[in-house]
């Protein structure tokens, strides 16, 4: 019924079967509206576990964790349209699409997060230009309307729509300029994951997350943004997978896959280096310096070490170990399990600096508290899961998204069948990466 | 990040941890005071909205089974953590006194203040406040009830501050030189034992100067930099070591000596060292001369 929307030389399953799978994804949706129903105007905050103590929970981690994934957009964007790195324009669409997810979620999320969402705006009006959470604020909301700029001419390419002339040509146009719109998201990017690690480096009452007596207080700022730039392009090709096993279909070539591997890889080996003397200079100086030790830092498992030394050597030299080696990294099992292992070890990350970090006792005469999210956190956050899942399939099944389909897939229309395993490309260029 | 302002009147306190028996009358004078909703269990540091706490040290990591409560209220703090990182300029410690403000109609509950504060001294609204009839009639004029969803605390009873002024500018005195009891907060005036002194830390003529300079006088967390206002006797070593966090073989009451103190990194460090205030000593800036007052008066914003 509606192949004429399809893009151009595709295949996909019927509206049936699509509308059955917009009505499973409509249950994360529902869950998620309920929850947001129940914060917002009948129970307040206090229907979700959040407390005193655990001001920042879920919502945050979730945030802080999907903006990181979604920097994937903003980097992408910067090696194709800035460092001109032609391959990436067969992923570029994609991480787009899904920077927009993670950003618009992120917003979404943010508005069942604060007391009084109908004030958010005071944060642009009357905005304390020394709080890093101002930064983010600006940065964010810029950085969002840069997204759409970047998603719209993938919309006004739809088959139908770019059919007229003034679609047509306005998206054409809006090509020409991305280079720009490109840089600007890649300087507001910047400054938002950065502002996002400074706002835990300046907390100078929480000795868990202060980073200060380095180059520049808060180091988190530099912490962040190359986390966020080593998981980025991972998640890309994490959720081209998932798209592949779900539709059947290839999508991406090998060979960008490899690349966007070997870029975060690369990001990865200096972020797990960096995040090493981070973590030595944070035990052997800031802590002592408020008095405290490494060990007390930590608490039974929920809290415990075993967090932090999986999120620096399963999630952190693991991956780069696979990701740098071009024999692992073309062995798609290993692949994937290094770009998992990847985004798992920043959202660890987020969350032990978000919830690990306020549950610390710093009086020492408190006590550790422990903090689990309940149904009405994870709720809103399955829910924004499912929107991202709406928009990737109202993406891929109208929108021209990935240029390299048609052609990926023709030797399924004939026999024989496409290999088992992922072809192997050769190496790129070296000025590639 | 944060720097100090020299104010000339800072509003302090000092309590007598080895006098406070724990009743918790200064916790319910509080309570009515400021118009915090009832029906909060005032145990539940959780969701309580008390904007004092009371600590019983002798069930705490490292406490003996000695009587010692501290009873905790916004320590006021000098450089305070929670000024800088409010993204809307709704907490801010600008006005003369040194009173840390919290404007509720401009929060909008992002709670990073509260994430910032090592003291938990900030509340947030988790419900709607709920008055029964009877409750509505105790509601006073003098703190605007809050909405949920906004980060509260305490204010040193703020508007007692106004009102001594406006007395002392009706009675022709100087509003900026008020006398020893003109402002007392709601729960020093309350407490039964006489624990908690209230004055001005800058004024040799209030007690609260002579005894921050008491030889058992400590303040809470004080190499973390954020110069609190209030201040906690003890004469129980034990007691003072609970105010801070020690290392192994380190000595009470020289927290600072061996690493410096926290916060102050980079290019901060001058600005740090102006801060590493003994444990019971002077204020960094030094003892201001204490005359004239200008209403609103201000050294300087309290960030850089």
């Amino acid at each position: 019924m509606d192949t004429a929307l399809f893009p151009e030389g595709t295949e996909r399953c019927s509206l049936g079967k699509f509308l059955a799978w917009l009505g499973f994804i409509s249950l994360g949706l529902a869950f998620g509206l309920y929850a947001g129903f129940r914060v917002l105007i009948t129970d307040a905050l206090g229907v979700t576990a959040l407390n005193n103590y655990f001001g920042f929970g879920l919502w945050i981690t979730f945030d802080l964790a999907v903006i990181a994934l979604g920097a994937g957009a903003f980097f992408t964007g910067l090696l194709k349209y800035i460092l001109d790195i032609k391959e990436l324009e067969k992923i570029v669409n994609l991480t787009v699409i899904v920077g927009f997810i993670c950003y618009s979620g992120a917003m979404l999320i943010l508005a069942l997060d604060v007391g009084q969402p109908l004030r958010s705006w005071f944060g642009f009006w009357h905005s304390n230009v020394h709080s890093m959470l101002t930064e983010v604020m600006w940065c964010i909301t810029c950085y969002l309307i840069v997204l759409c700029i970047e998603f719209l001419p993938i919309i006004l390419e739809q088959k139908q729509l770019n059919k007229i002339p003034f679609i047509h040509y306005f998206a054409h146009n809006l090509h020409v300029v991305m280079p720009l719109i490109a840089g600007l998201g890649a300087f507001l990017s910047t400054f938002h994951q950065g502002s996002l690690g400074g706002m835990y480096g300046v907390l100078f009452g929480r000795p868990y997350v202060l980073r200060d007596g380095f180059f520049i207080w808060p180091w988190t700022f530099f912490l962040f943004v190359l986390s966020a730039v080593a998981s980025g392009p991972a998640f890309s090709v994490v959720v081209v997978k998932l798209m592949e096993i779900l539709t059947g279909k290839k999508l991406v070539d090998w060979s960008v896959k490899s690349l966007m591997g070997k870029i975060a890889g690369t990001m990865l080996t200096v972020y797990t280096f960096f995040k090493i003397v981070d973590t030595y200079a944070w035990a052997m100086d800031i802590l002592p310096r408020t008095g405290l030790t490494f060990d007390e830092l930590f608490y039974q498992t929920i809290y415990g070490k075993w967090l932090l030394w999986t999120e620096i050597g399963v999630c952190g030299v693991i991956p780069v170990i696979l990701f740098m080696t071009p024999r692992f990294r073309n062995t798609p099992f290993l692949f994937y399990t290094a770009a998992l292992l990847d985004c798992t070890g920043i959202v660890i990350n987020r969350y032990v600096q978000t919830v690990q970090g306020l549950a610390a006792p710093v009086l020492p005469f408190d006590s550790w508290f422990t903090y689990a999210p309940n149904w009405a956190e994870w709720g809103p956050s399955i829910g924004v899961i499912a929107y991202g899942f709406l928009i990737l399939s109202l993406a891929y099944r109208y929108l021209p998204v990935f240029p390299q389909e048609k052609a990926l897939n023709v030797s399924q229309a004939a026999p024989p069948a496409a290999p088992l395993a992922e072809p192997v490309a050769p190496e790129p260029a070296p000025d590639a990466a | 990040m944060a720097t100090a302002v020299d104010f000339r009147i800072r509003w302090g306190m000092v309590i007598d941890i080895d006098k406070c028996t724990g009743c918790g009358v200064c916790l319910s004078a509080c309570q009515k005071e400021n118009n915090i909703p009832p029906g909060q269990d005032p145990a539940d540091r959780m969701r309580s909205l008390n904007w004092l706490f009371i600590y019983d040290l002798s069930k705490a990591p490292g406490g003996q089974p000695e009587a010692a409560f501290l009873p905790r209220p916004c320590m006021q703090c000098g450089k305070p953590s929670c000024v800088s990182v409010c993204p809307v300029i709704a907490t801010d410690k600008n006005e003369e006194g040194g009173i840390v403000s919290q404007i509720y109609p401009r929060c909008f509950g992002c709670r990073y203040c509260m994430a910032s504060c090592p003291y938990h001294a900030r509340v947030f609204g988790w419900y709607d406040p709920k008055w029964t009839p009877e409750a509505k009639e105790l509601i006073t004029p003098h703190t605007s009830c809050r909405p949920r969803g906004v980060v509260e605390k305490c204010s040193f009873c703020h508007h007692r501050f106004m009102y001594a002024k406006d007395k002392a500018r009706v009675a022709g005195e100087d509003p900026g030189h008020l006398a020893e009891d003109a402002y007392i907060p709601a729960c020093v005036e309350a407490c039964p034992t006489g624990a908690m002194h209230f004055g001005d830390l800058n004024n040799p003529e209030h007690a609260v100067y002579k005894l921050k300079h008491d030889p058992n006088a400590f303040r809470l967390l004080e190499r973390l930099g954020t110069d609190p206002q209030v201040y906690y006797i003890s004469t129980r070593e034990w007691v003072r070591r609970l105010g801070d966090n020690y290392l192994d073989g380190e000595a009470l009451n020289a927290p600072t000596h061996r690493y410096g103190v926290i916060g102050h990194g980079g290019g901060h460090a001058a600005a740090g060292a102006a801060h590493a205030a003994p444990a019971h000593g002077e204020p960094a800036h030094g003892e201001p001369a204490h005359g004239e007052a200008s209403e609103g008066g201000q050294s300087g914003h309290g960030k850089e």
